[in-house]
């Protein structure tokens, strides 16, 4: 389905959907507040831009160092050139611990791969730990926005799930006594879990160690407890060493939800006595998508979600209307590049305004790339409705008898034709919209009177 | 060929044009370190509190379970420690002391040995950090500088206590992790 028709159907809750648009409104403006308490903001955002620009340069020798640190330090590394042998790595290790529950932190990596699913149908329990992601599993939901997976519920929605779930009290929708519920309940998942899974936030050459950031401790809780820990990553996430970290580090949550830094930033560099780690690192379309110049720099995103909170579109059409892993601006340039099939009415899902590309903490130019998906998109799907519209409307105005005679008819048609006409479903602009008030006569008629 | 050397290939495949790395310059910070720090912890919901404040609080009797991992404290610690983490479960006050603390953002180095068990500052209900005050830098660019290339199997930047906003955005403290943090500045 097209995101017009997500976006609508999120609509029809105006209450609901008015909330979502002003919280996330909230959030992008902590993140203003935040980000000019600092006085090297921008200086910042070019050396992030800077660091990533040469990261995509040399990513290949930057991914071989990677490796060969991680391995020093006891790190069993794999590569998975999609999604399929990422799933099948992750189930192997799973086989060999004979571990068939695991905990799982945020990782929007596993969700792109579709691991959760196919964990399951192997009869592997996966408990996501995440506050916001255990929610949207227990309600069999994907996570709709990539820093609040649960923004799109009202703590009624969590009271009622908690209650059949965790059966807490019916109604109770304090959300101090709902954390506290599933506080107890993922305890248990964490003391008894054999193997913990997370995403990375950064992975560093140099020092073949990687970063995990989180705000609950979930990440953390889950794989201290846990025997292995599987860490998954996309290739791109690498940055070159480990004085970077200080730029990205200042960027991320502040950009995120405008908080100053996330309050655990963990740096795995080599497994505890008697533990394991193990690190897949992910294709999975990024070569691809390296290897399309206008679209390249897609691959400098740090997952801050800042695009989403600002964008008018997504604010108001909301995460699910994207039917992408990664939704808002920034999912809008990557999905087309992995199915632009499916994918083809997302770089119409924005206004061009490029507020998107204004808070971007690594300086994306997503409006630009939305603008050059449209080109692609109109030239490999062209859309029939459209391009007949444009042949006619070509022919009438190359001939100035036909552009004269259909503006009159214009203007005496649309005085006496019904709304169900004026309005019909063809006219989409004129969904909740009126058109403007008809002039009486053409620009040249009214040249003609007055200016002889 | 395997994957990795086919992902490799790909990306050698890619025609790419040379982007230098950019030199990150010394950026300036003004004001005082200490009261910045104070702020930031605030900020992110912990407390800065006093070794008196400590010491009294201890003796309230509220801390069933109490482990220091620092010696100072090492006469209040009441549970044995053993090399599995998951008997820390039921700890409700742990006591460790961190490298050094950054005045933008209140987070606070911690690596291997200054933990013991790599779980311990997450799975305590309670946690407490001892700081000397010395030991602070103005942001995240320094205090990288001050890390170096050390190396520790496990490194940590903790801001403060364990928080989650996931249910309409309202602020809860204390979602897995400890439910409070309380540096000591010394």
């Amino acid at each position: 389905m097209s995101h017009p028709i997500q976006a609508a159907e999120f609509l029809q809750d105006q209450a609901k959907s008015k909330w979502h648009d002003e919280t996330l409104w909230f959030v992008r403006d902590k993140r203003d507040k935040i980000s000019k308490s600092v006085p090297e903001w921008e200086n910042l955002r070019d050396l992030a831009s800077q660091i990533k620009d040469n990261v995509l340069a040399n990513l290949g020798v930057y991914l071989e160092e990677f490796e060969k640190n991680a391995k020093a330090n006891n790190i069993h590394v794999h590569w998975a050139k999609d999604a399929e042998e990422h799933n099948e790595i992750v189930l192997g290790i799973l086989k060999e611990k004979r571990c068939n529950a695991i905990v799982k932190s945020k990782s929007i990596l596993t969700e792109e791969c579709h691991l959760n699913p196919y964990l399951e149908k192997n009869g592997i329990e996966v408990v996501d730990t995440d506050l916001g992601e255990r929610i949207v599993q227990f309600l069999n939901q994907a996570p709709s926005h990539i820093v609040l997976p649960a923004i799109h519920l009202k703590k009624r929605d969590i009271s009622e799930i908690f209650h059949e779930k965790l059966h807490t009290e019916k109604g109770n929708e304090d959300p101090d006594y709902l954390t506290q519920a599933a506080r107890i309940h993922l305890r248990e998942k964490f003391l008894s879990a054999k193997v913990a899974i997370t995403g990375v936030n950064f992975g560093v050459a140099e020092t073949g160690e990687f970063v995990v950031c989180t705000n609950e401790g979930n990440a953390d809780m889950g794989v201290h407890l846990a025997d292995v820990h599987i860490a998954c990553m996309g290739i791109e996430k690498i940055i070159p060493k480990r004085a970077h970290l200080g730029v990205f580090l200042r960027l991320l949550a502040r950009s995120a939800t405008g908080q100053s830094v996330t309050n655990y930033n963990s740096h795995f560099r080599s497994p505890s006595p008697g533990k394991e780690i193990h690190i897949v690192l992910v294709d999975n379309g990024r070569t691809a998508q390296l290897a399309r110049p206008k679209f390249k720099n897609s691959l400098k995103c740090i997952r801050c979600g800042a695009c989403m909170n600002t964008c008018p579109i997504y604010r108001r059409s909301g995460g699910f209307s994207y039917e992408s892993t990664v939704p808002g601006p920034i999912g809008s340039i990557l999905s087309p590049g992995i199915d632009l099939q499916k994918h083809s009415s997302l770089p119409f899902a924005s206004t061009l305004c490029g507020s998107c590309t204004d808070v971007c903490p690594v300086k994306i130019n997503i409006h630009e790339q939305l603008y050059e998906w449209r080109q692609e998109i109109t030239k490999a799907l062209p859309d029939r409705t459209k391009s007949l519209a444009m042949k006619i409307a070509n022919g009438v105005f190359a001939v100035p008898f036909a552009y004269n005679l259909s503006g009159n008819m214009m203007r005496g048609a649309l005085k006496i034709l019904p709304d169900s006409i004026t309005y019909s479903g063809l006219n989409t602009w004129g969904k909740q919209r009126d058109l403007p008030e008809l002039p009486k006569e053409s620009f040249k008629d009214w040249y003609k009177k007055n200016r002889k | 060929m395997s994957c990795r050397d086919l992902i490799l290939s790909k990306i050698k495949a890619v025609p790419l044009e040379p982007k230098a790395l950019p030199i990150i310059p010394e950026f300036e910070f003004e004001g005082d370190l200490k009261a910045r720090f104070t702020a930031s912890i605030q900020a992110n919901k912990g407390e800065v509190i006093s070794k008196e404040e400590l010491l009294s609080l201890l003796d309230s009797g509220v801390f069933e379970k109490v482990y220091s991992h620092i010696e100072d404290f090492s006469s209040l610690t009441n549970i044995k420690i053993t090399e599995d983490a998951h008997h820390l479960d039921n700890l409700n006050l742990a006591i460790i002391r961190g490298q050094f603390g950054v005045a933008e953002n209140g987070a606070i180095w911690l690596e291997d040995q200054d933990m013991g068990l790599r779980a311990l500052p997450f799975i305590t209900e309670h946690l407490v950090i001892v700081l000397d005050s010395a030991h602070l830098v103005a942001n995240m660019h320094q205090a990288y500088g001050r890390i170096g290339l050390k190396e520790s199997g496990f490194g940590l930047f903790l801001a403060g206590p364990s928080k989650t906003a996931d249910i309409e955005q309202s602020l809860v403290i204390g979602a897995h992790g400890a439910k409070s943090l309380r540096v000591v500045l010394v």
